[in-house]
Order: structure tokens, then C-alpha cells, then sequence
């Protein structure tokens, strides 16, 4: 039972819990199951994205361009797709992964061969990146016109009642929970944040870990930028401008730390539901969408308070009494 | 005889202003504990350093199974099959006890995920063949220091390794967990491995290793069958000199009371301690390793908030809530951890003597580097510090000099009450005369200095008063005269008197 | 051991010649690097020499310079701070809801601007050093948090109608010259913070602490109080230019200044200061500052737009610091 209470998965799964009965008790059409599988399904974006900032953080690092990854592959395969409609869709799904991925590399190769900063790199390739999506489209917009009808409509096919979107993000769930929990590279992820040193000592090479952490989350933006941009059925130098912020913020919401080491898949995505939820009852509840910005901004502060009051070190345990209480 | 599993042949490693190894040679054999002896700063960690794959050696050649091998990364060792369990047990707090033990050679399924069942099953019976009393599923966190240590061994004990380096085992250990220890130690034997036991504690030596070998000052100094060996031997080796150290005559009159600490206590870290010293007193501070002493200091220095108990200097009550109230109202505070707490690698030597008395050389807030520059030589020549020049960079300088800067520092303060924690450890022979010398001299001018230190004859031969520390707690404050080791030793580790008769 | 260092009873003060370091360090080379940007500009286009279009080139600069002089001490300690850009986002929001709501005069205009900033700061501040938490978190945070609020004030409508007393701050040259009142506000800022960094104890302590925070407050330093300063001057820098840029571009949007944070952060690394902390100097982040100022001046001479640059501005900021250490690397593998 102590346990259950310590686990901060369960504490956030209660808090989303009461927010969405706080707005049901006054708009009781807004926990219908139609609403909240929307609600999700508007999430799945966030929840892969922050799935794979994870991963980064884990390693003691961060990654600030996933949006900025996400808007040019985002690009890429919507020009792609205007100028050869005839490409099938799960290639050009397959092409935007291996994109991302190698954006990624790039953050990761920076990171692992030169030891820069993992913030400094991102920042750099944050604005690269988004550059690039004006090189290449000449500032131009790909709207829906462009696009071809499977491109658009892919995503909103429905298997056994859920939006293709939806099963997207719980596939892409399932295989970084694996992944985390039953691989060696993911273990190597916990291991290098909680103790680098002794990291070392155990044979883990810190610095191709670190690598292949970018990888993985350069692999889900360029996922993330077909879905995105056939979602929203435009793709333009603004897409998903400044959500990197929101990424980390669903993350340290869900209670990863940023000194790495520490956070579940199950966190990271609980982190994501909340923001969704929250920017799903602004609406309902008649507050102006320009708040959204500000409480996220909140949300991450709390959460990053409470967090720190469970990771606060409380000293040496010496005392023999200490202990037991322990 | 058989041949050795592991040969070292004129290895040397240096650094910058240290001759850390010269050509040393090492041979372990399987199924025995070989111990290596040598006094701090001796080289015996560069030597593990360099085992496992951290450091790499200037010159020599290390063979395993007759085979020249090269470590150039820690895997490269480990994949030779050598493991080390150190001084301070490298492992993952956030992570679970099995998977401590398993990380990086964790059992399988048929789809090559990670088998957590087999792999928590295997660590709890490895954990139960050691008779450790812990459970496998739980987080590394919740575990003492000394079941860490168990933690660490089982994991050696899982990796196919065929040589195994103990850095001071024992160190954290109370007397029943280092029995337990030695039980697991033949157990490593009996498997065949062959084992580095590094310790200078000689009780330990002599009761379980087969062989030995010595290192003074970096160089290989003797080696050979413990049984064929006597004690006096192998000490008169380790320390090259009479084995009474020479400790400073020292004249200085105790007067009054300086610093009163009554009732100081800590959540988790220490109780009700209340001890004094006087005007003129080395007060010195024992204890096994972990007793909570550094931990006492550091709330009389300010650096952690005690939650109870009075602090009286000269008379008036303080309350230091940082170091720098304390280094206001006359306390200072020499850390053990000289590297990371001492001196601030990356600045010259006259930086770090000005840093805490800017306030005094500079004028209005503006730095005077003149008065900085004159202040720092002044002490630093006081402690006849060895450097090129004041502005060289201290992380270049050896370990004894990097002392002589902290302790420089601090005396340009004009403080009241000294705080040395464990201030030889890790020096040269040289540098701790010479900081004992200093003591002798600092309490003669009338300051009062506390000694927290884990060296038996640094205690007896520096303390007019010695303080007992255990598991956080005084035990008893004895005044210096006539003292017998043992007694020092049995009070410190809880040993009942007719048990260590 | 040995030391191998030998002594003489007297320890000189320094071995190397002052003048030899001074040649070959960075700042040397980044004013080789802006006096060839320079004159490369003034080959690029002949309006480039013209006193006027001189004096426009430091209004690219002046803005992000003023905050990158504070983030300069700021990223020493071994801390950083994202949220500059929404600080003056927020400060400029608050300055213009000041004006349409209460009709304040200019002073007090000015004074809304410089206190909203010093605010922020200080929450910055509080959260880091009170409540021990990452600054990169607290301000991602407080990044979201600041620009958020400007956007619940502001929305999607502007503020505009500033007092013509007021766009001078933004827009004013001292008396006939061409030097514009921002260039002199930042000279003078420059000179303070050389003044602060290098010269006083307070800047001595910035860089031990940079160096090791641990051993500094052993040493008797106060970490919290200096870091608690140096994020309240970041957050009062940027109000200050909040000020200056609401004064030039006559209105505020909650978007103002989107993405500064960037450039004031490759401005201090670009001048050698290590993202790590413990190294740096006032010095080399103007003559960064003014580089970044010749050389997007000199893309918009060529009518490189604004997202392009960008380009230019990350990949300066990931050469810059990857160049040494690629150096190092190859110097190693020849040793």
C-alpha cells in the first residue's frame, strides 16, 4: 500500500482523474466515452513525442530540435507526396522514420564524437532544422489540395473503434516499453543516467548510448512529422513552432528527471494525457485558448517542485534508528 | 606451482607532477588471495585504475593467461575477465538489486528481451548462497552501505571473471559484516579465481591472503608467501622507515574553552553530540570510516543544518548557517575530499588562497591583485608549498601541495578553530610530516584545532584529547595519555573488552 | 610520491608573459573574424560604409548584447536561463497594458518595463536557488510561463501608440550624431559588467563558483546569494531591453522577441564562454555580439531573409564550439 502511494504514476492518473470529473460535474458531456477517446486520439502525437524525449533524458541529456525535426521531415514527405502521389503511403511513413533518424544521428554524433553539450547541440539544430524547412519549401505551404486523399485519410481509418492515430501512438507505446524494460540498450539508458562512472565499469559505452537515445527520438519526430502533418493537412516553416517545450513538459510532468535515470513509459505518457486533457477542458469550460501557454508553463514548475522534494537527498543514513525508519 | 592467472611487468604510470608508478610488477595466481600492501598514496589505486581499463599505463606489459593483453576501455578489461569491487561501491541507487548484479550479462529469453524472472530468481539465489539477507526486487537505494557492498560481490560473483580486485572491502564493514566477507572470499577461491585484496589493515592481510606484495612511493618493494613472512617484515617494507612514526614535540599550553558544541543532532546523520575544545588543543576525532564524524564537522562548518543542540565560540552562541557564516565567526573547515570540496581545480594557486579573504586585499568591493599576490605567498611559503608559481593551475599540483594550498587558504582567515578532516590522507610522506609539523605549530600560536582521522598513529601521535565516534554517536572522549591502540580500536568498532582479549 | 615541480623559497607570481597569452587567445581571433566579416560586408555592398547604415548594423546587436552581458555571468556559474526572450515578451506586454489602461507617462513606462524584468528574474531566482531546482527546467518553464501570461493579457491583439518621448529609447541618437542612444546604453553596460566580472570580488567569486560550486562554498563563498543576483540582473537586462525594443518597433505582440534566447546564448558562447562554466570574459561577448550583428546585417544587405539566417546563427553557435575541441582532437592524434 506504501508503496502505491509513493508511485507518482498512480498520484498523476489520480489528478487527471479529478480534472476530468471537475469538468464532467459541470459539463457532463465531457466524459462521454466519444470525448475522451477524441481526447486521446488528439494526444497521440504528444505521447510518442514525449516518449522519445524520455529516452533522451533518461541519458542525462536533452532534446530541444524534436519539433524542429518534426516540421522539416513534416515537409519533406508532404512535398514528397505533392510531387510523386504515387509513392504508397507506409514508404513514405517508412522514409520520414529514417529521416528523423538521421537528424537525430546528428544531434547524437555532436554529443557522442565531440562532447558538446546535448543543449547547446539541440538549441543549434532546433533553428537549423527549422531553416531548412524554409530552403527547401521557398516558405511555401503544402495545403490539403496538394496532398493525396490516402495521404490525408490514412490516420482517420477506424480499427476496432480506435482512429488509426490512436493505435499509432499505442503501437509506438508498446515498442519503447519494450524496449525500456526488456532490452539491454534500454536498461543502458537508466544505467548511464543514474551512474555514468560506474556505467563505465559495467562495460556501457556512455557515449554511443547517448547516440542511439537521439536516434530513437529523431526516429519518433520524423514519425510524428507525417502524422502531424497529415492531421493538420498543411505543412509550413510555422508547424509545431515552440512545441519542443511542450514535449519536455509532458515528460517532466510525468515525472521524469531531468537529471536523468529516473521516469516510466508509463509517466511520460500520463504526463502527455494531462496536458491533452487540460487543453481539451479549456475550451469546455469557456477559458480562452491563449491560456494554454501559461499553464503548461505552471504545470512544469509543479511538477518539477515535487519531484525534487522525492529526489531531495535527506543525507547520509548513519544513525542506527534512522535506519528503520527507513 | 601453478603459473599466474594475471602478470604485470614493469608497468609506470605518471601525471603531472606525480610519479604515480615505476615499474612495478604483480603476479596473482588462481584460488589465491593475493594482498597488496602499501600505505596511502602508494600507487595501489593507479594500479586497479590501470586493471580496469581507466588509466593506461606510460610503459609495461600485462599478461593474462600467458597472453599480452591491452586495456584499453573497461569493457576491454572486463571482457579479459577482471572485475573490481571498490572502495566506494559504484552501483545504481535507482535501479533493483538484481539487475545491480546482472547489468550488462543479464539472462535472456528466446527473443532476446531481457528475462527478468530467470534474472531476479539467479540473483536471489546468488544472494542467499552468501547468506546476505536481501531481497532482489527491491531498489539498490534502500540498502546500507554495507549490503551494497555484498551487492558488489554477488556481482562478481555472476560475472564469469577470473580475477577479482577487492579495493578495501572492509572499509565501511562492521566486524560481523567483514567475517561474512572473508566466508565469501573462499568462496571465491574454492571457485578458482584469483583474487587482489587491497587493504592496510594487517589483522586482515594475515588472516586471509596466501601472498603479498608491497608497494612504497610507487615502486614495487617485496613480495612473497604470507606464511613464510613475518609482520614486523612486511611493515618494515611498507613504511621504509622505523615503524614509530616521528610526531612533532609540541609545547603549547591548553587554556580556556574556545568552541562548546552541545546536544548537535541530525535527523539521519548523528545525536546528542557535545564535545569542546580548548585554546591551545588538538582535539582529535576516531572512528571507522562512515561514523558520521565528517558529517558532525560539516554542521559545526555550517554546510548542513543540524536539527537541535548549541554551539558556543568565545563565549557567544552562533549559529553558522552556511561556511561563510562560519568562516566569519573564526571556524574553518579542511574537507577530506580535497578534489572535490578543497581546492578549485581550474584556478591558480593565488586564487584559491584569496578566495575567502577577498573582503581583506581588495578595496571597496575592486580586486588589488598586488595584495592578493602578497598574501597568498606569504602563506603558501609559511607551508613551504612546491609549485613554479603562483599562478599555476593547483590541479597540476601533487596532493600533499594541493593540502598545503587548502590549509594556506584558511590561515589567511585568522581563524579561531581549525577543522582537519583526515588531512594526510593521500599524501606523501613527505607533505604529512610536514602538515604535522604545521599542527604542532598552528596550536602553539594559540588556535584550536580538530583532527577527524582514521589513522591510528596520526591520532595517538597528533590528539591531547581523542573523541570516539559510532554509527553517529560519542562513545567517549579519553584523554591521550598512556592510550592503548586496541582500546581505540574496540571502542570505534563495538567490540566488547574480553572479546578482543 | 615525487613532485617533480622543484621550488625555490620565493614563488614567482607568474611565468608566462601576459602579452604572449593575450595575442593568442579567443578574442584576438574573433576580431580577426569581424574585421573579415567586415570587410567582406563592404565588398558585398556599397551602402555598407555609409555612417548611416553603420549606425543601423548595432541595432542588430544592442538588444540581445545588453542580456547577453548578464547571461555571460549567468552561464559562468554553470547555470542558464531560457526564458529572456518571454521575459520581454511579458515586460513588454505589461508596458503597454500600463499605458492603455492607467495612461502612465513615459518614466513610469520605463520603470514598468525594468521592474517586470527584475521580477522574473528573481522568480528565476527563487526557484533555482531556494527551491535547489535545474535552472534549464525552471526556465523552460518560466520560458512558458512568461510568454504565457503575455499571450492571457494580450491574445491576438497588439498594444501600440507609444509616447514619441518613449520611441526614443528605441529609436533616439544622441544629439546630431549617428550614435544611437542603444549603442551608448550598451557600451556603457559592457564597460560595468567588464568592470563587475573582471575586477571586483563579486566577479572572482562568479568564476570560482563556475569553476567548482562545491569547493567555493566551502571556501566561504555564498553560492546561492551570487546566483540569486546574477539571474535578477539577467531578468532586469532583459527588461531594459524590453524597453529598448518596444521603444523601436512602437507596439507589442505576445510573440515579440520569439526565439532572442537563441541568439543571446550563441552570443556568450561565440565569445568564449564555456557552456560548462568557470571560463569567459566581457570582452569576447562584444566583440561577439557585434559579429552577430555584421553578419546578419550583411545577410540582409543581401536580402537573406530572417529564417535563413537562423540557419546561419545555430550553425555558428555548433562550428564555434566544436572547432577546439575537433582541434584538440587532431593535435592528440598527432601527439
Amino acid at each position: 500500500m506504501n508503496r502505491i502511494l509513493k508511485n507518482r504514476e498512480v498520484w498523476l492518473a489520480l489528478a487527471i482523474l479529478a480534472v476530468v470529473i471537475g469538468v464532467t460535474l459541470r459539463f457532463p458531456r465531457f466524459s462521454q466515452p466519444g470525448n475522451l477517446l477524441t481526447i486521446f486520439n488528439d494526444t497521440s502525437i504528444l505521447m510518442m513525442l514525449a516518449l522519445g524525449q524520455m529516452a533522451v533524458i533518461l541519458t542525462r541529456s536533452i532534446d530541444l530540435s524534436m519539433a524542429s525535426n518534426l516540421a522539416l521531415t513534416g515537409m519533406i514527405v508532404a512535398m514528397t507526396n505533392a510531387a510523386f502521389p504515387f509513392i504508397p503511403i507506409p514508404l513514405l511513413i517508412a522514409g520520414c522514420v529514417v529521416a528523423g533518424a538521421a537528424l537525430g544521428a546528428f544531434n547524437g554524433i555532436l554529443v557522442w564524437k565531440l562532447d558538446i553539450p546535448p543543449i547547446v547541440v539541440t538549441l543549434g539544430t532546433l533553428t537549423i532544422f527549422r531553416g531548412l524547412v524554409f530552403v527547401i519549401s521557398g516558405g511555401a505551404w503544402v495545403n490539403a489540395a496538394q496532398m493525396s486523399t490516402d495521404f490525408i485519410q490514412l490516420q482517420r481509418g477506424v480499427f476496432l473503434g480506435l482512429p488509426i492515430l490512436s493505435w499509432f501512438a499505442i503501437v509506438v507505446a508498446a515498442l519503447v516499453y519494450v524496449l525500456m524494460t526488456r532490452t539491454t540498450l534500454g536498461r543502458a539508458f537508466y544505467a548511464i543516467g543514474v551512474n555514468p562512472t560506474a556505467s563505465v565499469y559495467t562495460g556501457i559505452n556512455v557515449g554511443r548510448t547517448k547516440f542511439m537515445a537521439f536516434v530513437l527520438s529523431g526516429a519518433i519526430s520524423g514519425l510524428c512529422g507525417y502524422l502531424w502533418i497529415s492531421r493538420y493537412v498543411i505543412a509550413s516553416v510555422e508547424v509545431a513552432g515552440g512545441y519542443e517545450l511542450t514535449i519536455v513538459a509532458a515528460c517532466v510532468i510525468g515525472g521524469v528527471s531531468i537529471a536523468g535515470g529516473i521516469g516510466t513509459v508509463g509517466g511520460a505518457l500520463l504526463g502527455a494525457i494531462f496536458l491533452g486533457v487540460v487543453n481539451n477542458a479549456l475550451p469546455v469550460i469557456g477559458v480562452s485558448p491563449f491560456w494554454q501557454m501559461a499553464i503548461s508553463g505552471a504545470a512544469i514548475l509543479l511538477a518539477v517542485v515535487l519531484n525534487a522534494r522525492g529526489e531531495r537527498s535527506k543525507g547520509r543514513i548513519i544513525l542506527k534508528k534512522a535506519e528503520v525508519v527507513a | 606451482m601453478t603459473d599466474p592467472i594475471l602478470t604485470l611487468s614493469g608497468i609506470s604510470k605518471s601525471f603531472p607532477g606525480v610519479r604515480a608508478l615505476h615499474k612495478v610488477a604483480l603476479e596473482l595466481y588462481p584460488g589465491e588471495v593475493t594482498a597488496l600492501i602499501g600505505e596511502n598514496g602508494a600507487g595501489k589505486s593507479t594500479l586497479v585504475k590501470t586493471l580496469t581499463g581507466i588509466y593506461q599505463p606510460d610503459e609495461g606489459e600485462i599478461r593474462v593467461g600467458g597472453q599480452v593483453v591491452s586495456l584499453p576501455t573497461a569493457i576491454a578489461a572486463s571482457n579479459a575477465g577482471i572485475t573490481a569491487i571498490h572502495q566506494e561501491t559504484v552501483l545504481f541507487d535507482e535501479l533493483s538489486v538484481a539487475e545491480n548484479i546482472y547489468l550488462g550479462h543479464a539472462p535472456r529469453n528466446r527473443f532476446g528481451l531481457i528475462d527478468w524472472k530467470t534474472m531476479r530468481a539467479e540473483a536471489q539465489k546468488t544472494l542467499d548462497a552468501m547468506a546476505a539477507g536481501i531481497d532482489a526486487g527491491i531498489p539498490l537505494k534502500e540498502l546500507c552501505i554495507a549490503k551494497k557492498h555484498l551487492v558488489a560481490v554477488a556481482r562478481a560473483l555472476s560475472i564469469d571473471a577470473q580475477v577479482v580486485i577487492m579495493d578495501e572491502p572492509t572499509a565501511a564493514l562492521s566486524q560481523k559484516e567483514i567475517e561474512e566477507l572473508y566466508v565469501l572470499v573462499d568462496l571465491l577461491k574454492q571457485d578458482g579465481k584469483a583474487i587482489l585484496f587491497i587493504s592496510h589493515k594487517f589483522d586482515e592481510i594475515f588472516r586471509i591472503a596466501d601472498r603479498y606484495t608491497v608497494f612504497r612511493d610507487g615502486e614495487m618493494v617485496g613480495k612473497g608467501l604470507i606464511k613464510q613472512t613475518p609482520q614486523g617484515e612486511i611493515v618494515r617494507m611498507m613504511v621504509g622507515r622505523p615503524v614509530d612514526q616521528i610526531f612533532p614535540e609540541r609545547s603549547a599550553t591548553i587554556g580556556q574553552t574556545v568552541l562548546d558544541v552541545q546536544g548537535l543532532s541530525h535527523p539521519t546523520e548523528f545525536e546528542d553530540i557535545s564535545f569542546a575544545v580548548k585554546k591551545g588543543e588538538i582535539l582529535g576525532f576516531y572512528g571507522l570510516v562512515g561514523a558520521g564524524r565528517s558529517e558532525v564537522m560539516q554542521a559545526v562548518f555550517g554546510m548542513t543544518a543540524p536539527s537541535s543542540g548549541t554551539m558556543v565560540l568565545d563565549g557567544r552562541t552562533i549559529a553558522p548557517r552556511s561556511p561563510a557564516d562560519a568562516v566569519e565567526a573564526g571556524i574553518v573547515y579542511v574537507p577530506e575530499e580535497r578534489g572535490k570540496q578543497g581546492v578549485i581545480t581550474g584556478e591558480p594557486i593565488f586564487k584559491n588562497v584569496s578566495l575567502p579573504s577577498l573582503d581583506k586585499t581588495s578595496r571597496n568591493g575592486f580586486l588589488r591583485m598586488v595584495e592578493e599576490f602578497k598574501l597568498a605567498r606569504t602563506y603558501t611559503e609559511r607551508l613551504d608549498l612546491r609549485a613554479s608559481s603562483l599562478s599555476q593551475n593547483v590541479s597540476t599540483l601533487s596532493g600533499g601541495n594541493q593540502q598545503k594550498v587548502v590549509i594556506a587558504k584558511w590561515l589567511a582567515t585568522l581563524p579561531k578553530v581549525i577543522i582537519l578532516d583526515e588531512p594526510t590522507k593521500g599524501i606523501d610522506i613527505g607533505s604529512k610530516a610536514a602538515v604535522h609539523g604545521f599542527m604542532a605549530e598552528l596550536v602553539a600560536q594559540g588556535l584550536s584545532v580538530i583532527m577527524v582521522s582514521s589513522e591510528l598513529p596520526e591520532i595517538l601521535g597528533m590528539s591531547d584529547r581523542i573523541v570516539v565516534m559510532r554509527e553517529g554517536l560519542i562513545i567517549d572522549t579519553l584523554d591521550n595519555r598512556n592510550l592503548q591502540p586496541e582500546t581505540l580500536v574496540r571502542l570505534a568498532a563495538g567490540i566488547a573488552q574480553e572479546q578482543a582479549a | 610520491m615525487t613532485d617533480m615541480s622543484s621550488a625555490g623559497r620565493q614563488l614567482p607570481d607568474r611565468l608566462d608573459n601576459p602579452l604572449k597569452s593575450a595575442v593568442l587567445s579567443w578574442e584576438s581571433l574573433l576580431v580577426l573574424v569581424a574585421l573579415a566579416i567586415f570587410v567582406g560586408n563592404s565588398f558585398a555592398s556599397p551602402y555598407f560604409l555609409n555612417p548611416w547604415s553603420l549606425s543601423d548594423l548595432t541595432f542588430n546587436f544592442t538588444e540581445k548584447g545588453l542580456i547577453a552581458l548578464a547571461m555571460a555571468l549567468v552561464i559562468i556559474t554553470g547555470e542558464i536561463d531560457l526564458s529572456v526572450a518571454s521575459i520581454i515578451a511579458l515586460a513588454s506586454t505589461l508596458m503597454g497594458f500600463a499605458l492603455h489602461t492607467f495612461g502612465v507617462p513615459t518614466p513610469v513606462l520605463v520603470l514598468v518595463g525594468v521592474l517586470t524584468g527584475l521580477g522574473c528574474g528573481a522568480f528565476n531566482g527563487f526557484l533555482v536557488t531556494v527551491l535547489k531546482l535545474p535552472s534549464i527546467v525552471v526556465t523552460i518553464g518560466t520560458m512558458s510561463l512568461f510568454r504565457g501570461l503575455a499571450y492571457i493579457i494580450l491574445g491576438d491583439r497588439s498594444y501600440g501608440g507609444y509616447p514619441r518621448d518613449f520611441a526614443w529609447f528605441g529609436q533616439g541618437y544622441i544629439g546630431d550624431s549617428v550614435i544611437s542612444f542603444e549603442l551608448v546604453l550598451f557600451a556603457v553596460a559592457a564597460v560595468l559588467f567588464y568592470v563587475l566580472l573582471h575586477h571586483t570580488n563579486f566577479g572572482r567569486r562568479v568564476f570560482a563558483i563556475g569553476n567548482n560550486a562545491t569547493a567555493a562554498q566551502f571556501s566561504g563563498v555564498r553560492v546561492d546569494r551570487i546566483k540569486f543576483v546574477l539571474f535578477c540582473l539577467t531578468g532586469l537586462m532583459s527588461g531594459l531591453a524590453a524597453v529598448l525594443l518596444t521603444a523601436r518597433l512602437g507596439s507589442t505582440r505576445p510573440s515579440i522577441a520569439q526565439g532572442f534566447e537563441l541568439d543571446v546564448i550563441t552570443m556568450v558562447v561565440l565569445g568564449g564562454v564555456s557552456i560548462l562554466g568557470g571560463a569567459g570574459s566581457i570582452i569576447g561577448v562584444v566583440i561577439a555580439a557585434l559579429i552577430i550583428g555584421l553578419v546578419t546585417f550583411g545577410l540582409g544587405l543581401l536580402n537573406v531573409p530572417g529564417i535563413v539566417m537562423s540557419i546561419f546563427t545555430g550553425s555558428l553557435l555548433i562550428v564555434v564550439i566544436a572547432l577546439p575541441i575537433l582541434y584538440k582532437m587532431w593535435k592528440e592524434r598527432r601527439a
